[in-house]
């Protein structure tokens, strides 16, 4: 059975002026797929959605995106074309409330461009969309309170819920569950499964419990290489995996 | 409806009003310079508050806006074109928006330090280009007009000021509701989203740097709507109008009234000019005591007068906020004790290097003395240091029951 | 001929002195990220200073105190005034320099009044140092000249030798990189803030008498100060040193030509009517543009270089 290809990496490399951190990366992430992206720190993990989103430019290879390349795209031409991302550090737009955030994260795929004609207040689809994302990330409470005034967890969620809100068909999550708690990461791995639903979805996570719950297939990339791409049970098993990246796997 | 229009019926109406009550010509005249200046100030706000923009040349579009303006008038006069005086703002506006859109295609490209750099540097060039083409810009004179054309819409002939600072009022409420609902739009949204996280911002679709050059061409529209209403009320341009100075006053009088509130460059424009208008007349130094108040903004007080009452806003609602008055009127006493004292000292120096006889006796409040003697300095000095040695308990005094209140306040909320 | 020598010269001193201006703008700006905007004051504020010492102690000490003077200040303005704003970002840290800039012209304006100041050359270097072809060559020019070569080695020394300097220097390309200097970030930042502004003021102490001491000297170079660093890159010193030097070559050589389009038009046997479009445009002067210049150039950077000439980072 073939499996149709949402995003492809091809021989990726990226350079730092003398140091090399990516160093060739093939990788092909299938349509609905929930795909992993492990490995120790420093390896590369965020330089990678870097890459893929447009935020650096390539050294070398290629990225398809439902077999069109995207790099040397901008980010936002990226974006436009079904791709979205989250940070690792939250990064939202600090002084506006909850419900404008998510509504700006709405506006370019509800087709509004850069309108000064319209009154985003009258849109009455618009609102309601932005209302629904907002429930369902169990915000409605603090639907008015600006961003910067959320608790941390609730500003993890929210990211999320930026990235999600636009509708892209690919979602890359960079460490959603870092610095939650264990109830905390829970809800967010519901959070995820939901959102996800339908669509691909590549997540960089350190929490191997997330991963071997969250994901379909796992890539575990060391020093700028993948060194394996294959479901949990098998990466769990593989050998150079377990040398490369043994501590952290023992405990899950 | 009352509720949503209220504040624009209010408004229309004090500006009805307040040309009958105060009726003198130097009344009318600040008037209408508020009102010029309310709409610049928004228009500023539009980069600065709305966009994250820091434009050390905004005048250039106001300047613009006048420069075409009067000559527009001219050829009214001239008979070319039919176009009644009540429009010839949008004239201005439509030239504020036409320069906007390469300096500002040039210089959105950058944000934060460089943007301002570059508009300090787009600035000059204007000012530069004023000498060079004496026939545009009127050489150090200027370019001048008469008001009174042959086409009216209303059939108001604009002989007196009274008639114009209607006209102006006029422009002032449908620009300044145009400029507000434009931050209800997509486009003013997104110049938020722009301005608070530039980063994120290309992750939800946008092109930021479009997103900025779009603010920044509709503030140079109703830069240009302001600059000809200016060139209206004057029937004068100069090039004192497109220089930095006067994008340097539009910046302090939007950032002392406050850039994070709609109405923050409104309570800017008004009491700028109304301070500007008035300590010409009263003292020499009038700049100084400007420049004072600018930093005290900056450093104690970064979201000007209408981030203050705003804070102010929850205490005032609980109905907590008298306890902190007679706080506030002590603070009041002692900071005017530092003011009075650096007053005189400005005042005396002013003398001293600028009045013809610095041997003459200088009157301050009716009291006559020489400014070269030594009992004013110590007399000034003294007061400074006597109302700072003051201010510093009472400010503490004021934190400390800021603080209780706030929990009385969240106390009542949950009782 | 002599025109190009002396021109050429006259354009050395004056890049320099604008180098002197810029290089310091340009440290502080690559270490803190402060564009400050009191820079050309402060540069001010060295020739008044300097015409007030020299008054009862002589140029030579005006020479050395008045750039303390003046670093002292600076230090003291970044520890009591930037300090507070620090936290409300770089755009506020502007706007405080802005201020502080209004706030300065005016005071000097009341402390020394409108007129321009009779801030003269030392009479010790009041001199022709040599005649070339017709032309006087004061030796102030060519002290001018030496103290900001002096200035460009010494710093040139103390950011390569130093290891203050060497993290000074990798923190321009690599502003994470204060994040090295450990606990004494706010002490460095004290020192790069209070050694720019000296900077500043020895360009004022040594450039007041030789162009001219006025409240308007500020607003006059400044902004040209400013062009400075968006041509040769935001952060980048050796960027500096080309745009002064650029852009005083350009005003220097702009006065000696007195060509205008009409003339360039001439050249190709096209001659306009009487009245042509945009009159004033085809009669302007190659002469006169020079004030223009600094910024035209700018515009054309940004159009087609927009990091500037020795830029790496986006701003």
């Amino acid at each position: 059975m073939t499996h149709e290809i949402a995003l492809n990496l091809v021989d990726v490399h990226k350079s730092f002026g003398e140091s090399q951190i990516i160093r060739g990366i093939d990788l092909a992430v299938e349509k609905g797929e929930r795909h992993a992206i492990i490995g120790p720190n420093g390896a590369g993990k965020s330089t990678v959605f870097n890459l893929i989103s447009g935020y650096y430019p390539l050294s070398d290879g290629k990225i398809e995106l439902n077999d069109q390349v995207i790099n040397g795209l901008e980010p936002f031409q990226i974006n436009r074309l079904g791709l979205s991302r989250s940070f690792q550090v939250t990064n939202l737009f600090s002084r506006l409330s909850v419900f404008e955030n998510v509504r700006c994260a709405l506006l370019w795929s509800a087709g509004y461009k850069y309108s000064f004609w319209q009154l985003v207040g009258q849109q009455k689809q618009l609102n309601e969309k932005t209302k629904e994302i907002v429930d369902q990330f169990n915000m409605s409470h603090r639907s008015q309170t600006p961003v910067g005034e959320l608790s941390y967890a609730e500003q993890r969620a929210l990211e999320i819920g930026i990235t999600v809100a636009g509708g892209a068909e690919v979602i890359l999550l960079d460490e959603p569950t870092a610095g939650m708690s264990h109830s905390e990461t829970e809800q967010a791995v519901d959070l995820m499964k939901f959102v996800s639903e339908g669509k691909t979805l590549v997540v960089v996570e350190h929490d191997m419990g997330v991963v071997f719950d969250l994901a379909d297939r796992i890539s575990v990339l060391v020093y700028g290489k993948i060194i394996a791409t294959d479901t949990p049970d098998k990466i769990r098993s593989n050998k150079s995996v377990q040398e490369a990246y043994l501590g952290q796997l023992e405990e899950v | 409806m009352l509720k949503r229009y209220g504040v624009w019926i209010a408004a229309a109406l004090i500006l009805v009003i307040l040309p009958q009550i105060f009726d003198s010509g130097f009344a009318i005249t600040m008037l209408s310079e508020m009102c010029i200046a309310i709409i610049f100030a928004l228009s500023y706000n539009m980069l600065l508050g709305q966009g994250g923009m820091l434009s050390f040349g905004h005048a250039v579009f106001y300047g613009f806006g006048g420069f075409i303006s009067i000559h527009a008038i001219n050829v009214v006069n001239d008979g070319g074109v039919p176009i009644p005086l009540e429009l010839i703002p949008l004239v201005g506006g439509l030239a504020g928006f036409i320069f906007a859109i390469p300096l500002g295609y040039i210089s959105t490209k950058k944000a934060g330090t460089t943007f301002a750099l570059i508009s300090l540097g787009l600035v000059e060039l204007v000012v530069a280009c004023v000498l060079l083409f004496p026939s545009f810009f009127g050489g150090e004179e200027g370019v001048s007009g008469d008001r009174m054309l042959e086409f009216s819409l209303t059939g108001v002939g604009f002989g007196s000021g009274i008639e114009v600072f209607y006209l102006i009022a006029f422009w002032l409420i449908v620009t300044s509701a145009l400029m507000y609902l434009q931050t209800q739009t997509p486009l003013g949204r997104m110049a938020n989203a722009v301005r608070d996280n530039p980063e994120r911002a290309p992750f939800v679709g946008y092109n930021i740097h479009l997103v900025r050059f779009f603010q920044f061409s509709l503030s140079g529209f109703f830069a240009g709507i302001a600059g000809g209403l200016l060139a209206i009320n004057y029937e004068i341009v100069n090039s004192e109008m497109i220089g930095a100075a006067a994008s340097g006053h539009v910046l302090l009088m939007t950032y002392i009234g406050g850039v994070g509130h709609f109405f923050g460059p409104i309570l800017g424009a008004i009491l700028y000019t109304f301070l500007h208008l008035t300590l010409v007349n009263i003292t020499m130094a009038g700049q100084i005591y400007l420049g004072v108040l600018f930093i005290v903004i900056i450093l104690w007080a970064p979201n000007g007068m209408a981030g203050i009452i705003m804070v102010h806003r929850p205490l005032w609602q609980a109905g907590l906020i008298r306890g902190l008055l007679p706080h506030y009127l002590v603070a009041l006493a002692a900071g005017l004790v530092v003011f009075f004292g650096a007053m005189i000292l400005v005042e005396i120096n002013y003398h001293l290097s600028l009045s013809i006889e610095p041997d003459n006796p200088i009157r301050l409040f009716g009291v006559e003395f020489k400014a070269n003697s030594w009992p004013p300095w110590i007399v000034s000095i003294g007061l400074i240091l006597v109302g700072f040695f003051l201010l510093r308990p009472i400010m503490k005094n004021i934190r400390l029951k800021w603080d209780e209140l706030t929990r009385e306040m969240q106390k009542g909320k949950f009782a | 001929m002599e025109f190009y020598v002396i021109s050429l010269l006259n354009s050395l001193v004056f890049g320099m002195l604008l180098f002197m201006l810029s290089s310091g703008l340009t440290l502080i700006f690559g270490m803190m990220g402060v564009l400050n905007f009191a820079h050309a004051s402060f540069y001010m504020l060295g020739a008044y200073f300097a015409f007030q010492i020299s008054q009862f102690a002589g140029f030579w000490t005006a020479l050395v105190i008045a750039p303390i003077l003046i670093g002292l200040l600076g230090a003291a303005v970044e520890r009591f005034g930037l300090r507070t704003v620090h936290k409300h970002g770089h755009v506020a840290e502007l706007l405080f320099t802005f201020g502080l800039a209004f706030m300065i012209e005016e005071l000097i304006l009341l402390i020394w009044g409108r007129v321009a100041l009779n801030y003269q050359v030392p009479s010790s270097l009041d001199f022709t140092i040599f005649r070339l072809f017709e032309s006087d060559f004061p030796v102030y020019r060519l002290f001018m000249l030496a103290i900001s070569v002096f200035i460009f080695v010494v710093l040139y020394l103390l950011l390569t030798k130093t290891r203050t300097g060497i993290i000074i220097q990798a923190s321009l390309t690599h502003p994470e990189g204060v994040g090295m200097l450990g606990h004494n970030v706010p002490r460095i930042f004290m020192l790069v803030f209070g050694g720019g502004s000296a900077l500043a003021g020895l360009a004022g102490v040594i450039g007041g008498n030789y162009l001219m001491t006025s409240p308007s000297m500020a607003i006059l170079l400044g902004p040209i100060v400013f062009v400075v660093i968006v041509i040769g890159g935001m952060g980048s010193l050796t960027g500096a040193l080309i745009a002064s030097l650029l852009i005083a070559t350009l005003q220097t050589f702009a006065v000696g030509y007195d060509y205008s389009l009409i003339d360039l038009l001439a050249v190709f046997n096209i001659e306009l009517g009487p009245e042509p479009w945009f009159p004033d445009l085809w009669r302007i002067k190659v002469e006169n543009t020079g004030p223009l210049l600094p910024y035209l150039l700018m515009v054309i950077m940004l159009i087609l270089r927009p990091k500037g000439i020795m830029g790496e980072r986006e701003s």
